[in-house]
This record gives C-alpha cells, sequence and structure tokens, in this order.
C-alpha cells in the first residue's frame, strides 16, 4: 500500500460529497423542512466543495487521466497558491465546512461523507502529498504511417538495444536466448 | 449496428429483462401502497412519499439480491464449463460480468438516492403532524401512542413533539442502519471509480470489502417494523372508509368506530439476499481451498524490461488458451490476490505467466525472486478462470492483436496452436493467425521464440482489414483484442465495417479482453 496516494482517493470522496450536500440542500430547501436554512447553506457549500475539487491534482508517477473540461478550474484553484497545495489546508476547511450541515437530517449524509473525505486529506497530508496541477501539453499527432519504422537488420534472438550497444558483455542479454519448446528451423527469406 | 447485435443479442436480452424486472417491481410496489386500503391511515400523514420508498426499497432488495452473482468466478467458470457445447454467444455474456456488476451498482446508487429522499420527507411529515395542533386526523393518528396498553396501536414512530428527526433517526434501527449502509455504499464506490481502480488497485480491493457491513446492515435494516399497516382485525371492525371522516367520534359511545390497531412488517431483506450470500460464501471457502494447495515453481525467467516469468505445477491443474489465474504471494502481502494471464499452452506440462513491474505488488514479488541466494517465496494460485480467448479455435481465421504486456494471452494461443498443428489435432479450425504484436520496447521475440510475422510501429487497420476481407471472402474471422479501450474503438469499428451483412460472406467478430 505504500504508493497509494491517499489525496487522489480523499478528491474522489470530497466530490462525491459535494454532489451529496447539494442534493439533501435541495431536498430541505424545497421541502421547507424544519431548519431548512440549513439546506440553503449546504447548497452554497455543495457548490464550493464541487468546484474546489473538480480539477484533478497529478499524480507523482504516471500520467494522470484529467476530468472534463478541468482546465478553467485548474488556472482558478491554481491561484490560491499553498492553500490550494496544502492539503492541512483542505482537511481543516473540509472539517469546518462539513459541520454546519450535520444539524438537518437530510444533510447529514454529506456530513459524514465531507469528514471522511477531510480525514483522508489529513492522511495524506501527513504523508507530504500535495495538489499539484495538471499542465497542458502541446499535443504531437503521431502521423499515420509515421511510427513504422525500418525492421531490425539482425535475424532473431534480438538482444535489447541496451546490450546491443555495448559488444564487451557476453552475448546473453538480460535474461538469455529464449529455448523454443519445440526445435525451430529459421527459414532463410 | 446490425453486426453488433447479431453478437450481442443475448447480452442486450438479460439487460431489456433486468430493467424490465426492476420497472415491474418498483410499479408493483409503488400501487400497493398507493392504494390499499391498509395503508390508508399511513398515508394520510405520509403521502405519496411512502409509495416511493417502498417501491424504491422492493428495487433495492432485487439489485443487492443480484449484486453478488456476477462475482462467484468459480460459479461462472463451472457455467461456461457445462455450456461448452453452446456457441460463443451464448457464452459472451459471461464474459461481461463485471459490467453486469457495476450495472447492478450504479441502479442501486439511484434507487438509494430515491429511498433516502422519500424517507426525508416521510420523517419530516412525521414529525409535523405529530407537532400538529389543529385536531385534523393526521394529528389524531399521531397521538395514538405506544405506551398504552394496547402497544399495536401507534402509527408514528415520533412520539413526542420534542423529538427531533435526527434523534428519531438515530435511535430507531432503520434510521441508524440505513446511515451506515449508506457511507458503506458511498465509500465502495468512490474507491471503485476507474481512477482509482486501475492506478490503486489495492486501495479498492480492500475497500470494498466494506460491502459485508452493507449487507449485514441492509439483513437488519427492516427489523424495527417501523413501516406500519392497519391490522386485519382492525380492519374488519373499522374500516378506512367507514370510519376515517368522524375520526373525532373514535371510541366514544355513540360511534361504531374503535380506534385503528397497526402493525409493523417483517423484514424482508434477508429473504432476498440469504441465496447470493450463501454462495458467495461457498464461493469464497472454494477459493480459499484452491489457494492452499502445494504450487511448485519449476521455472523463473527475468526478462528484459523487469518481466518476470514463472513457471509452475499444481496438481489437478488444467487450462485452456488465454485464462488467467489469481495469484498471491504470502511473503509480499497476505491478503492480496492479483490476476495474470496465462502464458503456457495447455500442451506444456507446466504453466507459466509473465508479470510485469506495476506497482507496489508487482515489484516486490519481482523483487523478492530477485534474491537468488534466499528461499523461494511461496505462491498461491486461484483458478484458471476462463475468457473470451477460449474462443479462438472456432474461427477459420483468427486475428490476434496484443499491445504490450496484452501479448500474454496470445503467447498461449500461439503456442497453443503449434502443438495442436504438430498433433495434426482435428479440432483445430484454424487455419491461418497472425498475430500483431505491438511492443513500446526493444524486445520483441521474449514469448513464444516462434518464427512469426512481426510488423513493427503501429499498423493501419483499415488496410489489414480489407486485405484479410478480399483474401477470405467466405470465411468467419475472429479478432481478439487485449489492449488498451482506444485500439478497441477503432479495432471495432473495423470489424463492423468490414463484415458483410449477408451471413454467407465474410464476418468478423470482435472479442476483447481488458484487465
Amino acid at each position: 500500500m505504500g504508493q497509494i496516494e491517499w489525496a487522489m482517493w480523499a478528491n474522489e470522496q470530497a466530490l462525491a460529497s459535494g454532489l451529496i450536500l447539494i442534493t439533501g440542500g435541495i431536498v430541505a430547501t424545497a421541502g421547507r423542512f424544519t431548519q431548512w436554512y440549513f439546506g440553503t447553506y449546504s447548497i452554497a457549500a455543495g457548490v464550493f466543495i464541487c468546484l474546489l475539487e473538480y480539477p484533478r491534482g497529478k499524480r507523482k508517477k504516471g500520467s494522470t487521466m484529467e476530468r472534463c473540461g478541468q482546465k478553467y478550474m485548474t488556472s482558478v484553484v491554481k491561484l490560491f497558491g499553498p492553500l490550494t497545495r496544502n492539503y492541512y489546508v483542505r482537511a481543516v476547511l473540509h472539517l469546518l465546512l462539513s459541520v454546519p450541515a450535520g444539524f438537518l437530517l437530510a444533510t447529514i449524509l454529506g456530513t459524514a461523507c465531507l469528514a471522511i473525505a477531510s480525514t483522508i486529506y489529513l492522511l495524506a497530508a501527513i504523508r507530504g502529498e500535495q495538489w499539484i496541477p495538471i499542465e497542458p501539453k502541446p499535443k504531437e499527432r503521431p502521423q499515420v504511417g509515421g511510427t513504422i519504422k525500418q525492421p531490425p537488420t539482425n535475424p532473431p534472438p534480438r538482444p535489447p538495444a541496451e546490450v546491443r550497444k555495448k559488444p564487451s558483455v557476453e552475448e546473453e542479454g538480460a535474461g538469455g536466448p529464449q529455448v523454443n519448446p519445440i526445435p525451430v528451423t529459421d527459414e532463410v527469406v | 449496428m446490425g453486426n453488433w447485435l447479431v453478437d450481442h443479442w443475448l447480452s442486450v436480452l438479460i439487460l431489456v429483462a433486468w430493467l424490465g424486472l426492476n420497472i415491474f417491481l418498483f410499479v408493483y410496489a409503488f400501487l400497493i401502497y398507493e392504494k390499499a386500503d391498509k395503508y390508508f391511515y399511513t398515508r394520510e400523514i405520509l403521502g405519496v412519499t411512502l409509495a416511493f420508498a417502498r417501491a424504491s426499497a422492493l428495487c433495492l432488495n432485487c439489485n443487492s439480491m443480484l449484486i453478488l452473482i456476477p462475482v462467484c468466478r468459480n460459479l461462472l467458470s463451472f457455467l461456461r464449463g457445462t455450456c461448452s457445447f453452446c456457441n460463443h454467444t451464448l457464452r459472451k455474456p459471461l464474459d461481461h460480468n463485471l459490467t453486469f456488476h457495476k450495472l447492478v451498482a450504479y441502479m442501486i446508487c439511484v434507487f438509494t438516492a430515491i429511498h433516502i429522499i422519500a424517507h426525508l420527507f416521510n420523517f419530516e411529515h412525521y414529525s409535523r403532524s405529530q407537532q400538529a395542533m389543529d385536531g385534523s386526523l393526521a394529528s389524531v393518528l399521531s397521538s395514538l401512542s405506544r405506551h398504552e396498553k394496547e402497544s399495536n396501536s401507534w402509527l408514528n414512530p415520533i412520539q413526542s413533539p420534542n423529538m427531533t428527526v435526527i434523534y428519531a433517526t438515530f435511535t430507531s434501527i432503520a434510521g441508524l442502519t440505513g446511515v451506515i449502509l449508506t457511507i458503506a455504499l458511498i465509500l465502495m464506490v468512490t474507491s471503485a471509480v476507474e481512477f482509482i481502480r486501475r492506478n490503486y488497485f489495492e486501495l479498492f480491493w480492500y475497500t470494498h470489502h466494506l460491502f459485508i457491513i452493507y449487507i449485514i446492515c441492509l439483513a437488519l435494516h427492516g427489523m424495527g417494523g417501523i413501516v406500519r399497516a392497519q391490522t386485519e382485525d382492525s380492519m374488519g371492525e373499522s374500516h378506512p372508509y367507514n370510519c376515517s371522516k368522524s375520526f373525532h367520534e373514535w371510541d366514544k359511545y355513540v360511534s361504531s368506530c374503535r380506534r385503528p390497531h397497526f402493525e409493523g412488517h417483517p423484514p424482508e431483506s434477508w429473504k432476498w439476499i440469504l441465496a447470493p450470500i450463501a454462495l458467495y460464501i461457498f464461493e469464497r471457502i472454494l477459493r480459499f481451498y484452491r489457494s492452499q494447495q502445494r504450487v511448485v515453481i519449476t521455472k523463473v525467467v527475468m526478462h528484459p524490461s523487469n518481466v518476470l516469468e514463472l513457471q509452475m505445477r499444481k496438481r489437478g491443474f488444467s487450462m485452456e488458451v488465454g485464462q488467467y489465474i489469481f495469484v498471491n504471494c504470502p511473503s509480499v502481502s497476505l491478503l492480496e490476490w492479483h490476476p495474470f494471464t496465462l502464458t503456457s499452452a495447455p500442451e506444456e506440462d507446466f504453466f507459466s505467466i509473465h508479470i510485469r513491474s506495476a506497482g507496489d505488488w508487482t515489484e516486490n514479488l519481482i523483487r523478492a525472486f530477485e534474491h537468488q541466494h534466499s528461499p523461494m517465496p511461496r505462491i498461491q494460485v486461484d483458478g484458471p478462470f476462463g475468457t473470451v480467448s477460449e474462443d479462438v479455435f472456432q474461427f477459420e481465421v483468427a486475428v490476434l492483436v496484443g499491445a504490450g504486456i496484452g501479448v500474454t494471452p496470445f503467447a498461449s494461443i500461439l503456442k497453443s496452436i503449434w502443438y495442436k498443428f504438430q498433433r495434426a489435432d482435428h479440432k483445430l479450425k484454424t487455419q491461418k493467425a497472425g498475430h500483431a504484436a505491438l511492443n513500446f520496447d526493444k524486445a520483441t521475440d521474449i514469448l513464444t521464440g516462434l518464427k512469426q510475422k512481426t510488423s513493427f510501429g503501429r499498423p493501419m487497420w483499415d488496410n489489414e482489414f480489407s486485405t484479410i476481407a478480399t483474401a477470405y471472402p467466405k470465411s468467419v474471422v475472429g479478432v481478439f483484442l487485449c489492449g488498451p479501450q482506444t485500439l478497441a474503438k477503432s479495432l471495432s469499428k473495423c470489424c463492423h465495417r468490414y463484415s458483410s451483412l449477408d451471413p454467407r460472406k465474410v464476418q468478423f467478430y470482435f472479442n476483447k479482453e481488458i484487465f
């Protein structure tokens, strides 16, 4: 579990909590439940959380799948610098945002989910994770046919390029030549 | 479109049947709770949201039953084996078991949302009618207290005007179990999204075991009898049609109407989920039993680009081409099981897998095997489990496309075809097999060592397909892919484009397998 970036899961959880807060808030406000003004707060908090959490941060290793259209929110979230980069800030922010929604049954589920997201962000912050914005890269379209390179000049078995470059290393490449289950005769083409 | 339907008609049928079942159950329960007389007084307080809550509850029970079945992979393997005389189209839905599991999960989420929203309104209505002082029927019904000697006469679970809905929720079995199981459901869903599952598989695997809490809470959810209907006796004595208007005079000397008595329903969720739970427990026991059998590692090969090959033997192990196994290495992680395609042919006297370093577990495993001086780590194996590659021999012409480590199932197939040719196996329909291996490293022939037509770089699929269609105008061509989704889309399009609508002419059947 050492390579898990908890912030990624916290982000999904927080986004879900935002949506749950919005839904609960709408139900309470539309139904004019007792203390329905907490529901209105819940809608506002939910919208804010969804906007904050929508842009996914960059993974430490490997490529990150962006959410559709997230680059607009990324530029806004980036502006706040350390406030949005630091996950301690996010953990505390989510915890505080979740409290008022806890007074209403319709939004208490949102409170619980947001509090869980806050805990996971705390764990991520303790492990030193940070929110890194995904910068847009210039896209190069691979040309059709352009990837077809020259076939290799030597017959198989072909050791990888690293071994070919050093003629002083023994002919056994890493792993050695393949042992065929049945003898293979090479037909000269 | 026509070609796609021919391939997938059974899956579409199952989908339509499942949707139809959901719609039927919803409407059926909705009408009962909206129309039946015994809920007359309940509806007086709650309105139409009673019917919404109960209808979605019935659908939730049904879907919770269905969701456990597609993940019983040993059962599905068994079904696959017994249906080997069926053609591949009939067995195709078994390959889509995880897709069905996800669809049922989405449906559970939708109905959970409806159920919760309806019950929020229900609790609010109960609370309001308890606080109402207007002498309406609703407030009279709410004042039927549970503390009197006929303990059955209560209808409103909120017994005092001071009780808040939050208090009522968390002190009732239904409310408490409902909140817990919904939180478990949400955590399962957020850790199961594709992004998390692909990149942090272990997080998904462990969090998904929260389903145990979901199932337990679901079984307990209905125990409080909080949904109340008028009893049969009470209806016989004072039917709502006769007595509902004269509620001011219930139990008075002059009136013939008594106050109504109510009873709660016994819980019914457990009846729906008992059988799948038993099946799933049996499945886990079977997996454990199979995994305990001894696995002997006969050969370990470290290939370039950090690919580890393990050749093993296990008593009673028999496989078909393209199948996969789940592997556990207790010294790396006690609880984790990871799937790998078998790269050996069934004709060989061992079975092998090729493992690429792609995360925590695989890296640690490769490192454990790299230490040549320490004792060999023990391996546990569960499987094999069947996938689509088994069907490749039924096609006269097979086109196998593998990308990166996705060449592994086809290694098994190609080796097996070789063996079958050598032994003149009559069941082999395949006359020609072409293999396009797309590799991102320079290492190409690490898997089979067979002389094969290998092309370099990215093929132009339209050219390839039209060539094949011209060369084999009357054949059925199976196209098999193990690789990324984008490649699947282009290949699938080509299959549909180049298949002729006339079933006697060339037909391309597309099959994909992505772990």
